[in-house]
């Protein structure tokens, strides 16, 4: 089964003398959800970033289906079918829910319109209150916004970065299942999260990063009662630059 | 005082249309640019050439629109000269601002805004004269609107208010309904997000320029249509139209709106306690009071 | 010969005293990294200070103290400390573009205010004033070179305390909060309170040249206290190298020469109508030399070096 999205020893930062990822190597495979979880300073949010084009890699490389991504212009991810969901931050507080839609569906030309239907079809919460603001959502509505942002440009890659973050525990669950859902639709999953243990419940293969490097990976329902994943979070067992 | 009620709002339009351009450039760039108001004069030169180019190929062009002093042929040098300065800011951003930016800092924009600032000015002065000059040689009286209290105001002076609040209305239903509004309002509100949302940055920020110096030129043209034309119509307007965007706060359009009417009204009926050559001190004690009391303005925000 | 001299007399003065404006905006930006806009509104504020208390008694103007010369000049640079000091406290704490703004706004404000207001000389100006030492020396070649020196040692003066403070533990200051404002915070330095200090100090400066100025030409009126000269200085900062005293005052004095010698070029050579022009024509030339200095060769072209304390941090 070839992995759709392949890192292969990933060197980047944000400043080129800094890097914060030394050499980082991963593969998600298609329609699968892949988890990556580690401790703070990993380079998690990096390794999502620098796939997405925010951060530059200064060497390795990044493919998607074989054909080579890195560092791609961020405004053209969309169109190769990737999409990605930050942090924070992740939608326009502005700018109305219908609105919010509308920007990222702008080049659908005539289908724009019958697949924001079929989007506020699949969250009907958003429905209810397109024409308000986003900026007046509550947490987990806006993160089901980002969400239907993402999935508005139909894509074959979903990057997520902590989607459960600032939410309550069901609003986390509600989120992570759907995510898993939609790998029954052929879409890939790539998510970082620090929700270790709701994460690797539902995910299908899980990466550790720790200080900028690899540490383990493994099918995630053997990592999750692993305790070599407790050990790297305290700092026990990490592999470290030399 | 109700007429200086009256020119305030008038001149408050003016800066309004300057004032929205200024702040899209300074929020995007995140750089004062004292080269912006050079624009206005730009816009009022270049319609000045049209117009005597029109009204010389079809001398029909060059009647005037009763009871105005607008030609239909200054008509049609406005919306050319909005094109032409639209055009005009995104060369010097092309040949200045860019290549500063690639070596510089935020800084060395400002100060080569400076240097950009006098060389157009100079430049127009060279080209066109230091006299001042007018769209049309016609006398036209102003109308009395009332005799107690006194209210005098030109039919020029009413078409640029209703012209200007066109153009901030026509501006109001692309922001709110169009998606193109929607990427310049997500550009300006979240610059990353934007871009991963598919806006292409680079050229979002032409279109800025292009739009922001279109309107910058269309002030011109109704500065110079209620005035007079000449190369330091845009210097004189520096300090008001900065005022306005720090009013209203940089990177809101609205802001930028409101702030024009502000500035305009606060200097003309200042106007009414202090000596008329005080007024351009006007704007700048606007500026320190609100950056002293709410340094981001009306609806400014820091960017995410 | 004598007519040659004079004139080098007469440039090589003006050239030192604009030197001593150049150098104290090298301190708030060079050094600093402070953005004034408003430059001659603390050079106008000398000016008018020196000769406002140095001038005899006037009706209807303010002041008119006849004090002694020296102590004149030094009111006038305390006046300009004291506007430094206000406008500071107002304005520092601002994000770089806005204090631009507000400084360049300042400076307007200045402009505006001496030329409205008859107690400040109004449009005309203040004349009245009597250069110092003139009944001893008179009025010729002996006396403009006799204050020739006088600004020379000033400029040499200026010049040595400002390397000194540079080398001195205030400029290391003043460096480590340019660079990294949070870790000199960390130290318990007060960052505003040392960027108003340096203001302030360079500001002083200013008002010291603009006193001088005055003195000069013993008259001072809005017309020598237009944007204008703020440009000017710039120019001649980014030309020489900011944060680099030396750059700073052959940047002056190239700038100051070119500018003396296109006037004077375009007043002999020019056919009669364009000498209407000379002003605009100059006006875009020094347009130029910003923005191509700032494209070609953005550290001046004399940079800053490396100073000795530096040595520890190198690499940033």
């Amino acid at each position: 089964m070839t992995p759709a999205l392949v890192a292969k020893d990933v060197v980047a930062g944000y400043v080129p003398d800094l890097p914060i990822l030394k050499g980082v190597s991963l593969s998600a495979q298609s329609a699968k959800v892949t988890v990556i979880i580690g401790p703070n300073g990993a380079g998690k949010s990096t390794l999502i970033k620098a796939i997405a084009g925010l951060v530059p890699v200064a060497e390795g490389s990044v493919a998607l289906n074989g054909q080579d991504i890195t560092n791609p212009r961020p405004d053209q991810m969309g169109s190769a079918g990737v999409a990605y969901v930050p942090q924070s931050d992740n939608i326009f507080r502005s700018l109305t829910i219908r609105q919010n839609l509308d920007l990222v569906l702008r080049n659908a030309g005539k289908e724009a319109a019958d697949r924001r239907d079929a989007l506020f079809a699949q969250f009907p919460a958003l429905a209810d209150k397109q024409t308000e603001k986003a900026g007046a959502l509550s947490g987990g509505q806006r993160q089901f916004l980002a969400v239907a942002m993402a999935l508005a440009i139909n894509p074959s890659v979903i990057l997520m970065d902590e989607p459960s973050a600032g939410l309550s525990p069901k609003a986390a669950q509600e989120v992570l299942e759907y995510a898993k859902s939609l790998t029954a639709q052929g879409v890939t999953i790539l998510l970082v999260e620090q929700n270790v243990k709701q994460a690797l419940r539902l995910a299908d293969h899980c990466f550790i990063l720790a200080d900028g490097q690899n540490q383990v990976d493994g099918a995630a329902q053997d990592l999750l009662n692993d305790p070599v994943v407790g050990q790297i979070y305290l700092g026990g067992k990490r592999v470290s630059a030399a | 005082m109700i007429q200086n009620l009256v020119d305030g709002f008038l001149v408050g339009s003016i800066l309004s249309l300057g004032a929205i351009g200024l702040t899209m450039a300074m929020h995007m760039l995140r750089f004062a640019n004292f080269s912006h108001a050079e624009l206005l004069s730009i816009g009022a030169y270049v319609a000045l050439v049209f117009d005597g180019l029109f009204s010389a190929i079809y001398p029909a062009l060059a009647g005037a629109i009763a009871p105005l002093s607008l030609t239909w042929a200054l008509s049609l040098s406005i919306l050319i000269s909005m094109a032409i300065t639209g055009i005009s800011a995104i060369l010097i951003d092309r040949l200045v601002f860019k290549r500063v930016r690639a070596k510089g800092g935020e800084l060395s924009m400002v100060f080569a805004s400076f240097g950009v600032a006098m060389i157009l000015r100079n430049i127009l002065g060279l080209i066109f004269g230091l006299d001042p000059k007018l769209y049309s040689q016609d006398i036209v009286f102003a109308i009395v609107v009332s005799r107690d209290p006194f209210l005098l105001v030109k039919p020029d002076q009413v078409f640029t208010l209703i012209a200007a609040l066109l153009i901030m209305f026509i501006l109001h239903l692309v922001l709110s309904r169009t998606t193109f509004g929607y990427s310049l309002r997500a550009v300006a509100e979240n610059p990353t997000l934007a871009q991963v949302s598919g806006i292409n940055l680079s050229r979002m920020i032409v279109l800025i320029w292009l739009i922001g110096g279109g309107l910058a030129a269309a002030a011109g043209v109704f500065y110079g249509l209620t005035n007079q034309i000449n190369p330091v119509l845009g210097r004189d307007l520096v300090l008001p139209i900065f005022a306005a965007t720090i009013v209203g706060g940089i990177g809101s359009i609205y802001g930028a709106v409101l702030g024009g009417f502000l500035v305009g009204l606060a200097s003309n009926l200042a106007l009414v306690i202090l000596p008329s050559g005080y007024s351009p001190a006007v704007p700048f004690l606007i500026i320190l009071a609100v950056l002293l009391i709410r340094p981001h303005g009306l609806f400014g925000e820091e960017r995410a | 010969m004598i007519g040659v001299i004079s004139y080098l007399v007469f440039f090589a003065t003006v050239a030192s005293i604009l030197s001593i404006a150049v150098l104290g905006l090298n301190l708030q930006w060079g050094n600093t990294g402070l953005f004034n806009g408003g430059v001659v509104a603390f050079f106008g504020a000398g000016a008018y200070g020196t000769l406002l208390l140095g001038s005899a008694s006037q009706d209807g103007l303010l002041g008119g103290f006849g004090l002694p010369y020296l102590l004149a000049l030094f009111g006038g640079m305390m006046i300009a400390g004291i506007v430094a000091w206000i406008v500071g406290l107002l304005t520092l704490r601002l994000r770089h573009d806005y204090l631009a703004i507000a400084t360049f706004g300042v400076a307007v404000a200045f402009e505006n205010l001496v030329r409205n207001a008859d107690l400040l000389g109004g449009a005309q100006g203040i004349r009245g004033f009597e250069r110092p030492l003139r009944d001893t020396f008179g009025n010729g070649f002996t006396y403009n070179l006799l204050f020739f020196v006088f600004v020379l040692i000033l400029l040499v003066l200026t010049y040595v305390f400002l390397e000194r403070l540079i080398a001195s533990p205030f400029g290391r200051l003043l460096r480590a909060i340019r660079e990294d404002e949070t870790a000199a915070q960390s130290l318990g330095k007060s960052p505003s309170r040392v960027r108003l200090t340096a203001f302030i100090a360079g500001s002083v400066i200013m008002g010291l040249a603009g006193g001088l100025y005055a003195t000069f030409y013993a008259f001072i009126s809005p017309q020598d206290v237009l944007p204008i000269l703020t440009f000017q200085i710039w120019a001649m900062l980014i030309v020489g190298g900011a944060g680099n005293n030396k750059g700073a005052v052959m940047g002056t004095f190239l700038i100051w020469a070119a500018w003396t010698a296109s006037g004077w070029a375009l007043s002999r050579f020019a056919p009669l109508e364009v000498q209407l022009y000379t002003g605009s024509i100059q006006f875009v030339l020094i347009g130029f030399v910003i923005v191509g200095m700032l494209l070609w060769r953005p550290q001046g072209l004399f940079p800053e070096k490396l100073v000795v304390s530096q040595s520890a941090k190198t690499g940033g």
